[in-house]
């Protein structure tokens, strides 16, 4: 489904991706762990189209096409979906309207008929009950004076409301309490098919234990310098990430 | 060319002035030729060279003769959905067989109603061009809504502009409303040709103890426009007067609109929107005069300028010594979406009295980058992503219109705006 080969992105001249690989095939689950600035994010920003990135060298195919040629809303409408790390507040655009108008964009790139206003509300019933999502947040401007809890789940709801073939979350567990994350996780783990992957991008090993990955991937210095099973994760979790920082650097000088 | 300048040229003007109304026009004479119209630098139009654009603009500074204005033009121009009375003007002289007859309110000339104390609300003395209306309109229209009377159909106050060689055109306004009188008035104009033409209006407003008068104005004129209004109000004990305006074209526009708060437990709003592109320059200058204790004003303006075109807001709050207990509160936010466009605000706050509630804010951004990249990255279009943002930021005042249809058709030109341009 995903391809990424040897892909550089830099900010402002500074390079922060330096030639990632990685496949990703319909029904794996994948997770990207690695320190603070080892470019995690990064990743999960350049796959999704944000334009402060440039991409110096590489190239990334989503689903047989070149994902880097096409402009954001493209990306999100062939099925890329990510869930911000921190997503915006934007006052005085209504959850629904915002909704309703991203749905149908993408209905309509794929070929479906808009949904009306009868069926839309229909199918977000369906899905806010996927998330325990509170209708009275969804009446309010999107995302405006959420907590950061109500924010993720949002960000969940939009993906179930989407319904993407390739859906990143970006650090979707930071600053959630164990509540909040087991209702994330259940929401992902219900829209998981064999249809669908996932790539997990994360500090934590916690939210491993409730998306649980088939890969698990270390990145370091913008590449991929490890990659495991779930057990990988643990092992991190337990001795930190020094020991894989030593092993490359003295590996590199 | 002629090497006069438009000071001898409003000469012209004035000596084409009726001979009605002769110790208003006299005032008016006086303070224009103690003033002058605005010297390149005057503070007050700092940022608006109105004078030097007359200069260059209008060829014929007599006024502007009325033209054929049909009923098949009016119906074009009311707008779908509006439920009220029409008034019509071509090039600011009222037509009253086009005109509604109107239950319940007196409408006339205002050459008929010669008791009137023209000047006596927009004062000759504060504004060159008020002075320069009131020294030399030619008629105007007079409308008094009795005591207690609701007036529920809106008031469409239409007027058609054309010259054919940049002349001219000064309305003249005068309302009156009785006590616990209510009425909301709307007022637009339809430019036909492509020619530069003059406006200087002045709109008088009276209202009465307890009255409730709404404003609501659209500026969607011709791009070779120019228009300097005056729009001023006196408001008395326990009444309400709401301004919304609308501005989305022109060449060079100039608002000054001014509240007076005459009366305890009063109410003054002034809510706006500019939304600009290609090189229109419209400058909102806003006073409010808080006089006695225990009154109200609010102030929203939001800007959105694209292309070269350039915005100003100077808003001022006068609270006098004895008006303690005031609540005003005051903002202006722009949003610039071009390197090209400018915008210039300045908040301007006298405070005399010592027990006040006041607040002002002013703000110049972008557009939120960071939103948009959200918005695409769930499938919206930029285009639609950018309209989405902005048609948040201007609903703030939009809705403050109270008028069902007039709001849809202010939304409907901003969107229609925001679909094609932004």
């Amino acid at each position: 489904m995903l391809s990424i080969k040897n892909l550089h992105a830099s900010v402002e001249g500074t390079p922060i991706l330096r030639g990632i690989n990685l496949e990703v095939k319909a029904g794996e689950v994948h997770a990207i762990m690695g320190p603070n600035g080892s470019g995690k994010s990064t990743l999960a920003s350049v796959l999704a189209g944000r334009e402060e990135y440039e991409v110096t060298e590489g190239e990334v195919i989503f689903k047989g096409k070149e994902l880097l040629e096409m402009a954001p809303e493209d990306r999100a409408r062939e099925g890329v979906f990510l869930a911000f790390q921190y997503p915006v507040e934007i006052p005085g655009v209504s959850s629904t309207n915002f909704l309703r108008t991203a749905l149908n964009q993408v209905r309509e790139y794929r070929g479906q008929e808009p949904l009306d206003a009868v069926k839309f509300l229909s199918l977000m019933k369906e899905k806010m009950a996927l998330v325990e999502i509170d209708q009275k947040l969804l009446s309010r401007s999107l995302n405006e004076g959420f907590s950061g809890g109500e924010k993720k789940r949002n960000e969940i709801f939009q993906m179930a409301m989407l319904e993407p073939t390739l859906s990143i979350l970006d650090e979707t567990d930071s600053g959630l309490d164990i509540d909040a994350l087991r209702i994330v996780s259940n929401g992902v783990n219900k829209l998981k098919s064999d249809q669908t992957a996932t790539i997990v991008v994360t500090h934590y090993q916690r939210l491993l234990d409730y998306i649980v990955p088939d890969y698990v991937h270390v990145l370091y210095k913008g590449r991929i310098v490890k990659s495991g099973t779930k057990e990988l994760a643990l092992e991190l979790e337990e001795k930190g990430y020094d020991w894989i920082k030593e092993e490359v650097d003295s590996a590199t000088v | 060319m002629s090497t006069l300048t438009i000071q001898d040229t409003i000469q012209g003007l004035l000596a084409a002035a009726p001979d009605n109304f002769s110790s208003s026009r006299l005032k008016g004479k006086e303070n224009l030729e103690a003033q002058g119209l605005p010297a390149l630098k005057a503070e007050e139009y700092k940022f608006t060279p109105i004078t030097k654009k007359l200069e260059s603009s209008i060829l014929s500074f007599s006024p502007a003769l009325p033209i054929t204005v049909t009923p098949e033009m009016v119906q074009s121009a009311i707008f779908e959905g509006f439920q009220g009375d029409v008034l019509v003007f071509s090039n600011g002289k009222y037509l009253p067989e086009l005109s509604s007859k109107i239950e319940g309110v007196e409408v006339d000339f205002i050459s008929a109603k010669e008791n009137t104390a023209l000047g006596s609300i927009a004062k000759p003395e504060k504004d060159a061009f008020a002075a320069l209306n009131l020294a030399s309109f030619q008629d105007g229209i007079f409308i008094s809504v009795p005591k207690k009377s609701q007036i529920e159909k809106p008031i469409l106050l239409l007027s058609f502009c054309q010259a054919n060689e940049g002349q001219v055109i000064q309305p003249r306004v005068w309302i009156e409303s009785g006590d616990f009188a209510e009425a909301t008035f709307m007022d637009m104009t339809v430019s036909l040709g492509e020619q530069s033409y003059f406006v200087n209006k002045v709109v008088e407003i009276k209202g009465g103890i307890n009255s409730q008068i709404n404003y609501y104005r659209i500026q969607n004129e011709g791009k070779n426009a120019i228009e300097v209004s005056n729009i001023e109000t006196d408001i008395l004990k326990d009444a309400r007067f709401t301004s919304v305006n609308l501005s989305l074209s022109g060449d060079m526009v100039r608002n000054n609109l001014s509240l007076n708060l005459l009366g305890s437990n009063s109410e003054g709003n002034m809510y706006g929107i500019y939304m600009l592109n290609g090189k229109t320059h419209v400058d909102n200058h806003t006073n409010v005069d808080h006089t006695i204790p225990h009154a109200e004003s609010n102030e929203l303006y939001k800007g959105i300028l694209a292309d070269q075109s350039r915005g100003v807001f100077n808003g001022k709050i006068f609270v006098r010594q004895d008006a303690q207990k005031t609540n005003a509160f005051q903002q202006n936010n722009n949003i610039l979406l071009s390197e090209d466009a400018i915008v210039n605000t300045k908040p301007q706050l006298e405070i005399w009295a010592d027990d006040v509630k006041c607040s002002h804010g002013c703000t110049v951004g972008q557009l939120d980058e960071e939103a948009l990249f959200y918005l695409q990255a769930r499938g919206i279009d930029k285009v639609s992503a950018k309209g989405l943002l902005l048609y948040a930021f201007a609903g703030e005042v939009l809705e403050k219109i109270e008028d069902e249809s007039f709001r849809d058709y202010a939304i409907g030109l901003i969107q229609e705006r925001l679909g094609s341009k932004f």
